[in-house]
C-alpha cells in the first residue's frame, strides 16, 4: 500500500529552495497526520549535501537522484528522474511547490504516474475519516475556492502555491536516513536545447523579497507614475514596485513587476495598492501581504474588502504626501 | 507548419464580478447570466501566435475545441479570426471530465487528426485555472512539451521558444513535433474581420463524437477522471478595512505614514 509523504526538494542555485522547505513544513503536518513518513526527493547534480538540510526541516528520508543530466531544470529528464522516485518509494501522497520548474513539472509528472493532480492548492489537510487528502485551490482567478480530493489513484498529487505554507524551524540535530537513486538520464536523443538563460535587468529590492511593495494599476495613465510616483516612495521604504496584470497588458511595465497569479506571489510586510480594484487575479498574488493599503478613488472599489487599511483619495497626491512624512518619519 | 490549437469556452472574467456565480451542488462554475460566454484568454493568444507563425512559414491551422453545442461559437470565433478548419469534441459521456479524462479526449482526437507539426494550447484556462491539460496531452501523445512562453519562432523543423521565468526568460529550441503553452505576454489577439466573420459564417464545423474519436468510454468524462470535487464555494472577506480621513489627499497621506509609523509596520 502507498505510503508516505513525499515532497520534491527543489535545489535552486545549489540550494534547498524556500517552496521546498515550505512544502516540508506542510508535508510534516500531513505525515503526522496520517501517521506516515516525511520523504524527500532531492534532485540534481552534486546536491548530495542538500539531503542533511531537507532532513533538517522535517524529513525522515531523503531520496537522492545525482546525475550531471539533471545540472539544469528540463521537463523530459525532471519528469523521468521523480517518477522514479516516486515509483520506488510508493509514495501516498506527492506534493510539489509552485515555482517557475515546479508548475511545469506537476502536471507533466502526474499524467506520467497516472494519478490526479490538484494545482495551485492553498490550504491541505487530511480528512481526519477518510485519510484522504483535501486539497484547497482558488479557481476562476480566485473567485471561489474549490475543495479536491484523489480517491484511488496514488500518489494524491498537489502542487502549492508559493508563500501559503510555513516551513518549519531546522533543527540541525535532527537525523534521518539518505538513500541515493540511480536514475538513467539520456541527454544525447533529446528534442528540446535550452539555447541560454536571459536575466531581466532590475536594480534594487527583488520583488519577491521585498519587505514593502508599492504597486500600480489599471487606474494609472501610463509608465511615467510608476516611475515618477512609486519608485520614489519605495526607495525611502526600501521596498520594491508592482503591477496588476491590466498594466503589463497595456505595455506600461515589463512582466516581472506583475504581481497575481500568474505573475509573482508576494507576501510583504506592507503592500500599498495604488489604483487596483482588487481583482481576485491580482489578489491571488497579494492577498498574504501583512497589511494591505489600499489607495483608490472610488470608495466602492472592491480592493477594500480586502485591505487593512484603505485611503480614498487620489494616488498622485496621497503616495508623494506619503512618502515626503515617511521621509521625516524614517530620517 | 501544420498547427493544432487546442481552446476552450469559458465563461467571460470580464463579466461584472458581481455576476460571478457557481452551483456549490453541483460544483459548477456558472455562465453569468446575460453575457456570453468566450474563448479562454490565454486560447486566444494561442490562437494569435498560431495565425503568425503560418504568415511566417505557411501551413495550415486547425483548432479543437471539447465542449457542448454552444462551444461552436467559439470555434466561430477562432474560424473569424483567421484558423483554416475547427472541430468540436461532444459528447454527453464527456460531461463532467476532470484535467485527465479532457487530455484524454483531445489527445485522441489529434491522433485522429494525424499530421501535425506543432500543438498551441493557451497556458492555463480562466474557470478552473488548473493548467494541467497541455501538459496531459503531450504525455499522451509522447511530445517534448515547454510551457508559459512568452515568444514563440518557426524554425524548420523546430520552433524557438521564451519561457518566462520569474527573474527573466529561457530561450529553448525544440524539434517539431511538440506542444507549447502560450502566456498573455506572447501577444495581443486580433479581432476578427468582418471578412473572417462572413467566411467563418459559411464553414462547416464538423462534431465528433465518443464513437468518431475513436476513444475508450471508460477513459473520458467523469469516468474517466481522477479528481473529485468536494467542495465549490465563494471565499467570504471581512470587511474591517480602517479608513484614513481627511480634508485634502495630502492630508490623508501623511496620516497614512504617521498611523503606520504608530503600529510599527514602517
Amino acid at each position: 500500500m502507498a505510503q508516505g509523504v513525499l515532497v520534491f526538494a527543489e535545489v535552486t542555485d545549489g540550494k534547498l529552495s524556500t517552496t521546498a522547505k515550505e512544502m516540508l513544513g506542510i508535508g510534516r503536518k500531513l505525515a503526522d497526520a496520517l501517521g506516515e513518513p516525511l520523504q524527500a526527493a532531492v534532485l540534481g547534480s552534486g546536491v548530495q549535501d542538500i539531503a542533511p538540510i531537507a532532513i533538517h526541516h522535517g524529513a525522515d528520508i531523503a531520496y537522492v537522484a545525482d546525475a550531471e543530466g539533471l545540472a539544469q531544470y528540463q521537463t523530459a529528464s525532471y519528469t523521468k528522474a521523480l517518477a522514479a522516485i516516486v515509483q520506488h518509494v510508493d509514495a501516498n501522497i506527492l506534493l510539489i511547490g509552485i515555482s517557475d520548474n515546479g508548475r511545469d513539472l506537476g502536471p507533466r509528472l502526474a499524467f506520467r504516474l497516472r494519478t490526479g493532480l490538484a494545482s495551485d492548492c492553498v490550504d491541505l489537510s487530511i480528512n481526519p475519516e477518510t485519510k484522504l487528502m483535501e486539497a484547497t485551490r482558488p479557481v476562476s482567478g480566485g473567485n471561489a475556492m474549490a475543495t479536491t480530493v484523489i480517491e484511488h489513484a496514488r500518489p494524491q498529487m498537489a502542487t502549492v502555491r508559493a508563500k501559503t505554507m510555513e516551513a518549519a524551524t531546522p533543527d540541525t540535530g535532527r537525523q534521518g536516513s539518505i538513500e541515493s537513486v540511480a536514475v538513467d538520464i539520456d541527454a544525447s536523443a533529446r528534442p528540446v536545447t535550452i539555447v541560454e538563460r536571459v536575466k531581466a535587468e532590475s536594480e534594487g529590492v527583488r520583488l519577491e523579497d521585498a519587505d514593502v511593495v508599492l504597486s500600480g494599476g489599471r487606474g494609472f495613465k501610463g509608465p511615467d507614475d510608476f516611475y515618477g510616483i512609486l519608485e520614489p516612495c519605495a526607495k525611502v521604504l526600501h521596498g520594491a514596485i508592482g503591477a496588476s496584470r491590466a498594466a503589463v497588458d497595456e505595455g506600461w511595465v515589463p512582466t516581472q513587476m506583475q504581481v497575481g497569479l500568474t505573475g509573482k506571489i508576494v507576501s510583504p510586510r506592507l503592500y500599498i495598492a495604488c489604483a487596483i480594484s482588487g481583482a481576485a487575479q491580482h489578489m491571488a498574488g497579494c492577498g498574504y501581504s501583512k497589511t494591505i493599503v489600499a489607495v483608490n478613488r472610488d470608495p466602492d472599489a472592491p480592493i477594500y474588502q480586502r485591505a487593512n487599511i484603505g485611503v480614498v483619495g487620489d494616488y498622485t497626491k496621497v503616495i508623494p504626501a506619503f512618502q515626503k512624512k515617511c521621509e521625516e518619519l524614517l530620517g | 507548419m501544420d498547427i493544432i490549437v487546442t481552446i476552450k469556452q469559458v465563461p467571460d472574467p470580464e463579466a461584472p464580478k458581481e455576476s460571478f456565480r457557481i452551483d456549490e451542488d453541483a460544483k459548477k462554475i456558472l455562465n453569468p447570466s446575460n453575457v456570453d460566454p468566450v474563448i479562454n484568454g490565454y486560447d486566444e493568444n494561442a490562437i494569435e501566435a498560431a495565425l503568425r507563425i503560418k504568415e511566417a512559414v505557411g501551413g495550415k491551422i486547425t483548432a479543437l475545441c471539447m465542449g457542448e453545442e454552444m462551444a461552436t461559437r467559439a470555434l466561430k470565433q477562432a474560424l473569424a479570426m483567421g484558423v483554416d478548419e475547427a472541430i468540436l469534441l461532444n459528447d454527453a459521456a464527456f460531461a463532467n471530465a476532470d484535467a485527465t479524462s479532457t487530455a484524454y479526449v483531445l489527445s485522441e482526437a489529434i491522433k485522429k487528426i494525424g499530421a501535425y507539426d506543432l500543438i498551441l494550447c493557451g497556458r492555463q484556462a480562466s474557470d478552473w485555472d488548473l493548467g494541467q491539460v497541455p501538459s496531459g496531452i503531450a504525455e499522451y501523445l509522447d511530445l517534448a512539451s515547454v510551457t508559459a512562453i512568452q515568444k514563440i519562432e518557426a524554425k524548420d523543423d523546430a520552433v524557438r521558444v521564451e519561457r518566462i521565468l520569474e527573474d527573466g526568460y529561457e530561450v529553448i529550441d525544440v524539434k517539431t513535433p511538440c506542444l507549447i503553452t502560450v502566456s498573455n505576454e506572447a501577444n495581443t489577439p486580433r479581432y476578427p474581420t468582418l471578412k473572417g466573420i462572413m467566411a467563418a459564417g459559411k464553414k462547416k464545423i464538423p462534431t465528433w463524437d465518443l464513437a468518431e474519436v475513436g476513444a475508450d468510454a471508460s477513459q473520458v468524462g467523469n469516468a474517466g477522471a481522477l479528481t473529485t470535487v468536494t467542495k465549490l464555494y465563494i471565499p467570504r472577506f471581512e470587511s474591517d478595512c480602517e479608513f484614513i480621513e481627511g480634508d485634502t489627499p495630502e492630508e490623508m497621506g501623511e496620516k497614512l505614514a504617521l498611523r503606520l509609523r504608530e503600529l510599527k509596520i514602517i
